[in-house]
């Protein structure tokens, strides 16, 4: 990796700004529609369901509106680095294997899912040794086994493992 | 003195050997967590949260749950200042402004002095704060008994409104962080009518979210993403404590008793206001460099410049539980886990805590007192243990806090779809914080919110949809106008700069 592209400007805070204010918006947006469905509007019985929901999304809409329009006024010349590819490439290199990680544990159980991701994660950017490796994630996933499993007693998502091991 | 004795109860429900044993293992764990990149008091707390449902159920539980929940918030208080002197890292949020003089300090060869001058002024900040719970909220509960809806109401429109006036982001940034929160409360069964809001169909979202998962997701995982972005680089400062030195430092301190004083006033202030320990620590480290005679030195190192954030910190972070104790509405984020603890384990904040659980309310009083002395004793004896944490690698590190965060957001209803909203929570936490979009009104407002709301509708339903209800009495109607007057507080501020402007 050279230094070039470490600092190179993957996006800035302009473009940033925008985009979040945007999903403020429609957010906003979407509270106000469903309010609207469910009656916002003062019932027989008092306020109805989506009474109090819709100011909500209004004053969310309206604060969206205001960040969006600061967004857009932002010149170009004070325009600072939201990110910088470098940073990016870090920040991802946790939450791709971190999302992967929560999609695992439906499927293989949070044991195995957290050995392989503490595995993953130390050989491939902390380059330890394998038995480093192998010790510090079944440790920590046995730990957690005895914490939870055996003396709080709150079970956790358990695959096709466990259930060989007979560990249900 | 009907506090006196009431606190002489809290204490004898509060030092059995099981609390005391509690007490430790909180501090300690909240040392850890303090010191912890990705692991704060708030989500620390939330993470741990689950594991004591079950010791809530048993009698005399609760008060158990509550000591080890809150002594993991003062250890948190007390380990941000350790990365923060000794790393220049800070740990927590309120920690920055202890790095301006701490560092500087552990520099020049004397972190042990500026930690012994860090623990104890956070110790005398959270005294006075206790003290000042000890005497102040039996008497705002006693006030806030007489409440009805409208009042309720106007207290969480205070509350939100003084995050607007009072908070250094964007008022509008504020605004929509915190309505966010509060259509995101919204989210699942109605409370008054049982009818699905927002849901669009998903059964997954008939429970709506839980504050627990997106303070995990918020503030852990966001954090994670924050610091592996700056790139890791733990190069510290060696950590030594002695008692000479330790003895050598008490000495010095009593000088700073004016800012001391100074810095614990702002601290609960501000704590109580839910401005939080971290303005709190920035405002009193200012005040304290303007009125000391070695102000101009602020910043190489003074001992003065680590007695005034901590102070104020600490008595901040600990007087944010005045309101949730008296009034159901917490002070920060933290404060607001404890507060959901608490809804979980069957108590209903409030004013009516003190009359049917006074065990429970004045065992938590006594507890702030021993906890924190139980923090002061671990931090002066084991600094040297807690900075070889920072000393594991963060790739061993980071992925550990994952899993934990995890198992964390897991527990709190066994749903793995929890799992991934924290991940959700992760990026946006990590967006926000970049963009100066404040966290601590979304959480307070993901609490508060279906609260607020009730007592909103019933108040409407009182007054037949008649707004003026929130200026029907002079208590309600000075509580809606200073709130209002903090909510318009930045259209002034903005008024009067244009108008010097010109």
């Amino acid at each position: 990796m050279t230094e070039e592209r470490e600092g190179r400007v993957a996006l800035r805070i302009k473009s940033a700004e925008i985009a979040v204010a945007a999903l403020f918006l429609m957010a906003g947006v979407l509270v106000m529609y469903d309010s609207v469905r469910l009656g916002a509007t003062w019932g027989d019985d008092g306020p109805k369901p989506g009474y109090f929901p819709f100011y909500i999304g209004l004053i969310m809409t309206v604060a969206a509106v205001m960040n969006l329009a600061r967004g857009f006024m932002i010149p170009a010349d004070k325009n600072p680095p939201f990110v910088l590819a470098g940073q990016l490439e870090m920040v991802l290199t946790v939450l791709v294997p971190a999302a992967v990680y929560a999609a695992a544990i439906g499927w293989i159980g949070i044991y195995v899912a957290s050995i392989l991701f503490i595995a993953f994660f130390m050989r491939w950017l902390g380059k330890f040794a394998w038995w480093k490796v192998a010790a510090v994630s079944a440790g920590t996933a046995v730990a957690l086994f005895l914490i939870f499993e055996r003396w709080f007693l709150v079970p956790l998502p358990k695959g096709p493992i466990e259930a060989f091991l007979g560990l249900n | 003195m009907a506090e006196i004795q009431a606190l002489a109860g809290g204490f004898a429900v509060a030092l059995t050997l099981t609390n005391l044993l509690l007490m430790f293992t909180g501090v300690i764990l909240g040392v850890i967590i303090g010191v912890l990149p990705g692991l704060g008091g708030a989500n620390g707390v939330a993470i741990l949260l689950p594991l004591t449902f079950s010791m809530a159920q048993t009698p005399g539980g609760a008060t158990s749950a509550i000591i080890l929940l809150s002594c993991i918030y003062w250890g948190a208080l007390f380990g941000g200042a350790i990365t923060s002197i000794l790393f220049n890292i800070p740990g927590e949020p309120w920690s920055v402004a202890t790095t301006f003089d701490g560092y500087p300090l552990a520099q020049q060869g004397r972190a042990g002095n500026a930690l012994t001058a860090a623990f104890t002024s956070s110790f005398i900040g959270a005294l006075v704060a206790v003290i000042l719970i000890t005497f102040l909220s039996p008497v705002i509960a006693n006030f806030a008994l007489e409440f009805g809806p409208p009042e309720f109401f106007a207290v969480y429109f205070l509350t939100f409104c003084a995050f607007i006036g009072t908070s250094k982001e964007p008022a509008f940034k504020t605004l929509a962080s915190m309505m966010l929160g509060f259509a995101l409360a919204a989210v699942g069964t109605d409370p008054v009518t049982g009818t699905l809001r927002l849901t669009f169909g998903s059964t997954k979202l008939l429970t709506g979210f839980d504050f627990l998962v997106a303070v995990i997701g918020l503030f852990g995982i966001g954090e994670i993403l924050l610091t592996l972005e700056e790139g890791l680089a733990f190069r510290g400062a060696k950590a030594k404590l002695n008692m000479r030195v330790v003895l050598e430092t008490w000495k010095e301190l009593p000088r700073y008793w004016l800012t001391s004083l100074r810095s614990s006033a702002v601290g609960c202030f501000m704590g109580i206001v839910p401005g939080g320990a971290t303005p709190a620590s920035f405002m009193s480290y200012g005040v304290a460099r303007r009125f000391s005679p070695d102000g101009d030195k602020f910043g190489s190192g003074m001992v003065e410049g680590v007695v005034a954030p901590e102070t104020a910190a600490h008595a901040a972070g600990t007087s944010a539980l005045l309101p949730m104790i008296t009034l159901g509405v917490p002070g920060s984020p933290t404060a607001a886990v404890l507060l959901g603890g608490l809804m979980i384990w069957g108590l209903q904040p409030g004013p009516l805590l003190f009359v049917e659980k006074p065990d429970f309310v004045w065992g938590l009083i006594a507890s702030m007192y021993l906890g924190n002395i139980a923090g002061l004793v671990v931090v002066l004896t084991c600094v040297p243990l807690f900075a070889a944490i920072l000393r594991v690698p963060f790739s061993v590190i980071a992925p550990i806090i994952v899993v934990v965060c995890a198992i964390g957001a897991y527990t709190v209803h066994n749903a793995i779809f929890d799992v991934w909203m924290m991940v959700v929570f992760g990026v946006m936490g990590y967006a926000f914080k970049k963009l100066q979009y404040p966290l601590a009104p979304l959480v307070l407002a993901i609490v508060l919110g279906d609260a607020a709301e009730a007592s909103f509708r019933q108040a409407m339903l009182v007054s037949l949809g008649d707004m003026t209800i929130f200026f029907s009495n002079k208590l309600v109607g000075f509580l809606t106008t200073v709130a209002l007057v903090l909510l318009l507080w930045p259209s002034v501020t903005w008024l009067l700069g244009k108008a010097r402007a010109r």
